[in-house]
């Protein structure tokens, strides 16, 4: 396994020894057998020399732990990569951005600090993952709902702080950060919003505190360690819905994304939803195909004709609901109500669930993440994927006209290059006020697929970027990419970055190149 | 009169595992194992085994699989199953999830 870079292998042998004395001997992983665990399980690098290869990892039980550790890492210039539990696939996995790094792996850290279940919060260390929390709500009979991510292995910190997503009412995961403990590189424990103010009796319900908000600086970002975290949870609604709202036009799309818009932004359809076309699971019918490959593909007033005869609609889109039985109805037809401007949509109720659901119910559900029940269900779509996946996910405005502009430019580029089997989940609402999109570049074991998916991928970064869609996070393959794209004014965010790093960091200990930032003695890194 | 209880309540554990290593087992497979191979709709890897014509697909179910089948696929990883580091499965998790499945 590599060493750290500018490490020798004596010294390395130094911090090993220093690192076991700490943590003790079974925590410190340096076989090749065990450093092999921490590569990245997704990789678009598979047999490739790129591929980031961690020099060892380390695995502390607790603060001090960690402050001895930066202590050593700090004396003999090692890189630490923080991971919480570790399941960052589709952006690294738990592999380091630098080779050689070692990997801090915070999983023994699982410590369920609190779950107040009158104001909803939660205190949790970084090894907890939402199974843990889930579970541990169950046991306890707290009246909590969890939002978690697709995958429930993953954690409340590790996935907040790479500002992930869920697909209930609370979903985009770093407004529900509340507070956080934090370790500098040099050691210091910084705990932030009310958690400065000692004996505080409000670090989980006010996020500010007073001066400058930090928390942000924290996420996607390689400035400290995050030991503690307090989320917001959302209190156990009584009942979820859906209904399916669609329309029959290709520009429909226009007042039907706007009407969307108006609901979530008042709070009245909540969750995470998306734009779907009944192009998508039609893309094989022999009619559509031959449409499509005439000379100039077919138009839009042809594929309107091709639905209209099936009695398909253009568009769809499912509403969730969440909340008391009394006003979930009154919000459907409230919706209804709105969606009613467009000539010909249609509607038809979905499932109804009571919340929590009840075990009946859930072994009647595929997927019980919407119904507050963290799952890993999400896989069954992999078996479509294949071995892997990356990634791609501009944030683009939450308008019908957006969704045109970036499936056309898109489109053009994935078609260009050649590149196979992309899955795409267009128009997400992971996060309020924008749309997501999810294009998945599926990873194989072959050198040239793979480098020709890299660079599409690559060239999609700049598409996007040119025409104003920015990545709201990325794999370890593509950080220096997505970085260089936020270039206002000369890079002034990524240099306000570097100053920030080489204060809180001078010897450039943390997480060398997480989002494309890099401490000075290896800026030269930068692609 | 402390020092008792506090013995008793390491030595607990210690002990069921000791008794039947494939119950210990249980518990660990529960945790790590049936959310992709448990039997019931969105479990992947039983998806994926039916997909492949493997019979029974839920994993618990199977009498053809040898430790070093199980700790392979733990520690390589089956394609977009991922690999588990031991922080997540120790050895020793391990040795109880091969002693569970290869209970029968
Ligand atoms: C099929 C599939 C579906 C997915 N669906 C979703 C989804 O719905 N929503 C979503 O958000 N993601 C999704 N993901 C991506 C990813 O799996 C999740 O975001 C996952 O929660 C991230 O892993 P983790 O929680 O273990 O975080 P970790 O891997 O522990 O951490 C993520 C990153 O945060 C930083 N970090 C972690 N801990 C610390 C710390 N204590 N201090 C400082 N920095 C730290 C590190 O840079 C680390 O690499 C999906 C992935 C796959 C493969």
């Amino acid at each position: 396994m590599p060493l750290p870079p500018g490490v020798s292998a004596r010294d390395f042998q130094t911090v090993l020894r220093q690192f076991e004395a700490v943590v003790g001997k079974d925590w410190v992983f340096a076989s090749d057998e065990d450093v092999e665990l921490y590569r990245d399980s997704y990789s678009p690098f598979w047999h490739e020399p790129e591929d980031p290869v961690p020099s060892a990892a380390v695995a502390p039980d607790g603060v001090e732990q960690i402050q001895q550790i930066l202590r050593i890492a700090n004396n003999f210039k090692v890189p630490l990569w923080t991971v919480s539990t570790g399941k960052n696939l589709a952006y690294g996995g738990s592999a380091p951005r630098l080779s050689g790094s070692v990997v801090l792996d915070l999983k023994r850290m699982n410590r369920i600090l609190e779950v107040n279940d009158r104001n909803h919060y939660a205190l949790v260390e970084p090894g907890v993952s939402y199974f843990d929390l889930y579970r541990y709500t169950q046991e306890k009979g707290l009246n909590v709902f969890i939002d978690a991510p697709d995958p429930g292995w993953g954690s409340p910190v590790g996935n907040t702080l790479d500002r992930g997503g869920g697909h209930t009412p609370l979903r985009d995961h770093f407004s529900t950060l509340c507070g956080m403990e934090v370790v500098l590189a040099n050691g210091d424990v910084v705990r932030t919003g009310m958690g400065a103010l000692p004996n505080s009796r409000t670090w989980q319900q006010y996020k500010y505190g007073f001066g400058p908000y930090v928390d942000g600086i924290f996420t996607q970002s390689n400035f400290g360690i995050v030991t503690k975290m307090g989320v917001w949870l959302y209190p156990m609604p009584e009942m979820r819905f859906s209904g399916t709202v669609s329309v029959p036009k290709h520009d429909d799309l226009i007042p039907m994304v706007d009407t969307l818009s108006y609901l979530m932004n008042s709070n009245i359809v909540l969750g995470t939803t998306r734009v779907a076309s009944s192009l998508t699971a039609q893309a094989r019918d022999p009619e559509l195909v031959a449409l499509r490959s005439k000379p100039g593909g077919a138009s839009i007033p042809e594929l309107e004709e091709f639905l209209r005869r099936k009695n398909l609609p253009y568009w769809s889109i499912d509403l969730p609901f969440y909340g008391p039985t009394e006003v979930v109805p009154a919000q459907w037809a409230f919706a209804k109500r709105k969606f009613s401007a467009i000539p010909g949509v249609q509607f038809r109720d979905g499932a109804t669930n009571k919340l929590p659901p009840s075990p009946e119910d859930l072994a009647k559900v595929a997927n019980s993440v919407p119904l507050g029940v963290p799952s890993l269900a999400i896989f069954t779509a992999m078996e479509r994927i294949g071995d892997g996946h990356i990634g791609l996910s501009p944030i683009v405005p939450m308008t019908g006209e957006a969704v045109f502009e970036v499936m056309d430019a898109f489109d053009k580029v994935i078609q260009e290059m050649g590149i196979h089997n992309v899955s795409v989940v267009p128009a997400g609402t992971y996060y309020p006020r924008s749309f997501f999109f999810l294009f998945n570049f599926p990873v194989v074991h072959n050198v040239e697929e793979n480098r020709n998916m890299r660079s599409a991928f690559k060239r999609l970064v700049q598409v996007g970027a040119e025409h104003g869609w920015g990545e709201y996070r990325t794999h370890l393959a593509f950080m220096d990419d997505v970085a260089n794209t936020y270039s206002f004014n000369n890079h002034a965010l990524p240099r306000l970055h570097e100053t920030l790093k080489d204060a809180l960091d001078p010897n450039g200990i943390l997480a060398p190149g997480k989002s494309g930032i890099w401490p000075k003695r290896l800026r030269k890194a930068r692609a | 009169m402390i020092r008792p209880c506090v013995l008793l309540a390491l030595l607990l554990p210690l002990a069921a595992f000791a008794a039947d290593p494939a119950q210990a087992g249980r518990e660990v497979y529960q945790k790590w194992c049936t959310p992709c191979h448990g039997a019931g709709l969105g479990k992947a890897g039983t998806e994926a085994a039916a997909a492949h014509g493997i019979k029974p697909a839920v994993l618990e179910q199977r009498t053809n699989l040898t430790p070093k089948m199980i700790e392979t696929a733990v520690r390589n990883g089956v394609s977009f199953m991922p690999r588990f580091r031991k922080t997540e499965i120790s050895n020793a998790d391990l040795a109880a999830i091969v002693a569970y499945v290869g209970r029968k």
